[in-house]
């Protein structure tokens, strides 16, 4: 083999090795950050293991939202028409966030089986459904017309 | 009527944009001057037509015009005029039209800057830009044309822009943002014609260089505009939230970074040429991939438009289309692209190397955790998502490595260094820095951290290996003055940009470490404590603006006893809509940032509200202001701008060369 053969190939290696020690990092690294997606009808029939971080996502019931006097906590119950999930934050909640409405939350379960949320989302665009609340409400089979009239209020119409 | 003229510019500058695309490009592979002399004027047309587009959209703006779809859904009169303006670019097919404009004025600025370069070299380059440009007026045609009429009866007034994007960031982000992507384009352009014509040398790095650098200058400045808006609009108190729609722009920013560093190579030593290649095409296809995820509807973020399908399938066949047929066209022509491999293992090529490979697994390692979840859920049917942590864990990583190569890459020589001069450079570089970051944050912070020190030594590492470094270029000048004005402008863009990333490491590190915020719930009268600050409300009263009505606090915040600012955060609720929407009050600081972002009222007149204190986030941005004009720096080097007669004479040179077939 020529020297600047050999020079290249060791270049060559060097560079594999680096790429597959990322490689097998970043694999690792993707495996340990996955947030799984629950409806709350998979909530509800116990799909769901104790302790683990997840999201759902619903609509806010109406109806159900309760806000402290004296604190920031706020509960309410999320749905997909099916099932009902009853979620706890305290923080402030997003501009979007009302009854009605699409929302995505993140946290766990509790032994009450309140889903503590540590992250509340609400779309900044409100006439777009969220693909993942779409999806639940269609795992839920929610008819259209129910889907129809939440997606006319969330307009503000 | 006036909308009717819009669509028909557009139709026109589709069809100037047939010709574009193919007679040039015919022209430079049979030698017919006539069809490559097309090529200018044709650009400047299809640059007026679609300018004369986006007025005309402009003007149904600024006129009310609700027959018109998409001024309806995105404006309404009470609208103040600079958004009504800049509503134009308030949803998908406004902005796609911008997006299409910002590309024909690329072309038109090629068009003007190319005298440098053979004829039959920007007829290609410009013809390539010309393909992409009518596919993406086509795409607008077919799926999203900007001037749809609504049917049958237009509405007494329009359902108002978006309440988030009415802001100053809003006027700025999206047209930076854009211009910085669509400039890769151009890169793009030379490297499919670098592969067309089979030339690829020196003087093409020159022509490419300047380009690359002020498209990457642009971006960067795009991108730290977006994380700057997102910071003080949506009141989260971060910076950068790794949302599925930021990462497209900052995978294409890596591997422009990585671009531009390896055109460096190629451009003083000759090798690294279809590394070059391919590093343009994949800057390109980050940036159409932005375009896909934004507006095919396929992911969850703030950024994501409302959208059909379809859309998401005609840009996925100009992606497959674009960067499959590079890909191709690379496969054949690399061979061609041989380098000469005359470097040793310990040199600055093999440097720039490592700092290529640490930016294209960053990029990869963002672009995997991006289009993971849309994979995941094609294979499996379940929804996931993936978080910061995991490209925190990665990311963070990488950059103090990144880093660590920024320090001796400058300093190594061309061709080969020698390890032992390596260590008597930087030894002392590497003890002061050790030395700076464990004093630095314990004189600033009153206390030991590792992160600090951490990210404080490396800044030190960068800041003082660039004054070692300078130090010994001008070591051999008479005195200092002389030696520093001897040193290039591309030398001092470097220096600049890496000065930039210096202070960016620092800000990220502090903000990201010593933040503190707390949600609270307060009376008139009351105070809390944050950081070493009192905040205390101080009452509440009625705001109204143009469209909107809302509440103001007044915050009185005190350090120490002396007041230091009144911060006036308010929550509105826009008419039009009946959205309500936060306005954060931020008191922006060199050192630190005070934030208040308001919650709602309880019934005993209480307000709720997160209160952040900030230290160093300012310097993020900053140094990205440090990189954008490191970046504007090199390419304004003389040597891109002296050179005509030059790189005339060269071409002559090497269009004999490349007619040689190569081994």
């Amino acid at each position: 083999m020529k020297p600047h053969r050999r020079k290249k190939l060791g270049i060559i290696l060097f560079i594999a090795a680096g790429l597959s020690v990322a490689a097998g990092v970043t694999l690792f690294a993707l495996s340990q950050n996955i947030n799984m997606f629950f409806t709350p009808t998979q909530v509800a029939d116990g799909e769901v293991q104790s302790g683990t971080h997840f999201r759902i996502g619903g609509m806010v019931k109406d109806g159900s939202v309760v806000r402290s006097g004296d604190s920031l906590e706020v509960k309410f119950i999320t749905t997909d028409f099916v099932s009902d999930v009853p979620i706890q934050y305290e923080g402030i909640l997003p501009d979007l966030f009302r009854e009605g409405q699409g929302i995505v939350a993140e946290g766990q379960v509790d032994v009450a089986g309140v889903f503590q949320a540590s992250r509340v989302l609400a779309k900044h665009d409100e006439n777009y459904m969220s693909p993942e609340v779409k999806a639940a409400m269609d795992a839920a089979g929610a008819s259209a017309e129910n889907q129809k009239s939440y997606g006319g209020e969330s307009n503000g119409t | 009527m006036v909308p009717e003229l819009g669509s028909f510019s557009l139709i026109l500058a589709l069809l100037l944009c047939v010709i574009l695309g193919t007679l040039p490009i015919i022209g430079a592979s049979t030698n017919n001057v006539l069809w490559m002399s097309l090529a200018r004027p044709l650009s400047a047309g299809v640059f007026v037509f679609v300018g004369l587009a986006l007025a005309i959209l402009a003007y149904a703006f600024v006129t009310d015009d609700f027959s018109v779809q998409f001024v309806a859904q995105h404006s309404n009169s009470l609208l103040p005029m600079r958004y009504k303006f800049t509503a134009v670019w308030g949803g998908h097919e406004g902005s796609f039209l911008l997006w299409t404009f910002m590309l024909t004025g690329w072309m038109v600025a090629v068009s003007i800057y190319s005298n440098s370069m053979p004829l039959d070299f920007s007829s290609r380059v410009l013809g390539i830009l010309g393909m992409l440009c009518f596919s993406y007026l086509l795409f607008m045609l077919a799926t999203s044309n900007p001037f749809d009429r609504v049917v049958p009866l237009p509405p007494v007034d329009g359902a108002d822009l978006n309440s988030a994007l009415q802001d100053f960031g809003f006027i700025v982000h999206p047209p930076t943002l854009y211009m910085g992507y669509v400039g890769f384009s151009v890169v793009f352009a030379f490297a499919v014609a670098a592969l067309l014509s089979g030339r690829l040398d020196s003087a093409w790095a020159r022509w490419c260089r300047p380009w690359a650098n002020i498209s990457w200058a642009i971006l960067t400045i795009g991108i730290a505009l977006g994380s700057w808006w997102a910071y003080y609009e949506l009141g989260w108190g971060g910076w950068w939230a790794w949302d599925p729609v930021e990462n497209p722009p900052l995978i294409t920013w890596l591997f422009g970074t990585a671009l531009i560093h390896s055109l460096a190579v190629t451009e003083k030593r000759g090798v690294f040429k279809s590394w070059t290649i391919m590093l343009a095409i994949l800057a390109f296809s980050g940036s159409l991939l932005g375009t896909f995820i934004t507006r095919s509807g396929l992911l969850t973020s703030v950024h994501a438009f409302a959208s059909d399908p379809s859309r998401g399938f005609f840009i996925l066949g100009i992606l497959a289309v674009a960067i499959g047929g590079s890909l191709i066209l690379f496969a054949i022509r690399a061979p061609m692209l041989k380098s000469d491999f005359s470097f040793d293992l310990v040199s600055r090529e093999i440097f720039l190397l490592v700092n290529n490979v640490i930016l294209v697994v960053s990029a990869a390692s963002v672009f995997l955790g991006t289009l993971f979840p849309m994979v995941y859920q094609a294979v499996t049917d379940d929804l996931i998502s993936i978080g910061p942590p995991y490209f925190n864990l990665i990311f963070v990583p990488l950059m103090i490595l990144l880093v660590i190569f920024v320090g001796i890459g400058p300093i190594s020589r061309w061709k080969k260094t020698s390890v032992s001069f390596l260590i008597k450079q930087l030894t002392k570089v590497a003890l002061a820095s050790i030395a700076i970051g464990v004093a630095l944050p314990l004189v600033i912070l009153m206390e030991f951290s590792l992160p600090a020190t951490i990210a404080m030594a490396l800044s030190a590492w960068i800041i003082l290996g660039m004054v070692k470094d300078i130090a010994n270029k001008t070591a051999n000048k008479p005195d200092l003055i002389t030696g520093l004005r001897s040193l290039s402008y591309s030398y001092y863009g470097m220096q600049a940009a890496h000065f930039g990333i210096a202070l960016m490491v620092t800000g990220v590190a502090l903000t990201s470490y010593f933040s503190t915020e707390k949600s609270v719930l307060l009376d008139a009268g009351q105070s809390i404590d944050v950081g070493s600050y009192v905040f205390t409300l101080e009452g509440s009263s009625q705001v109204r603006g143009p469209n909107y009505v809302g509440d103001e606090v007044a915050m009185l915040v005190t350090k120490a006893g002396v007041p230091i600012a009144t911060l006036l955060p308010q929550r509105r609720i826009y008419i039009a809509t009946g959205t309500p929407s936060t306005e954060m009050a931020i008191d922006a600081g060199f050192l630190r940032d005070l934030f208040v972002t308001l919650g709602e009222q309880k019934e005993s007149g209480a307000w709720s509200m997160t209160i952040y204190v900030k230290p160093f986030i300012r310097w993020i941005w900053l140094g990205a202001i440090f990189m954008a004009f490191g970046g504007s720096l090199a390419a304004a080097d003389k040597r891109y701008r002296k050179l005509k007669k030059r790189a005339e004479d060269k071409a002559l040179i090497n269009a004999g060369e490349a007619l040689q077939p190569v081994s």
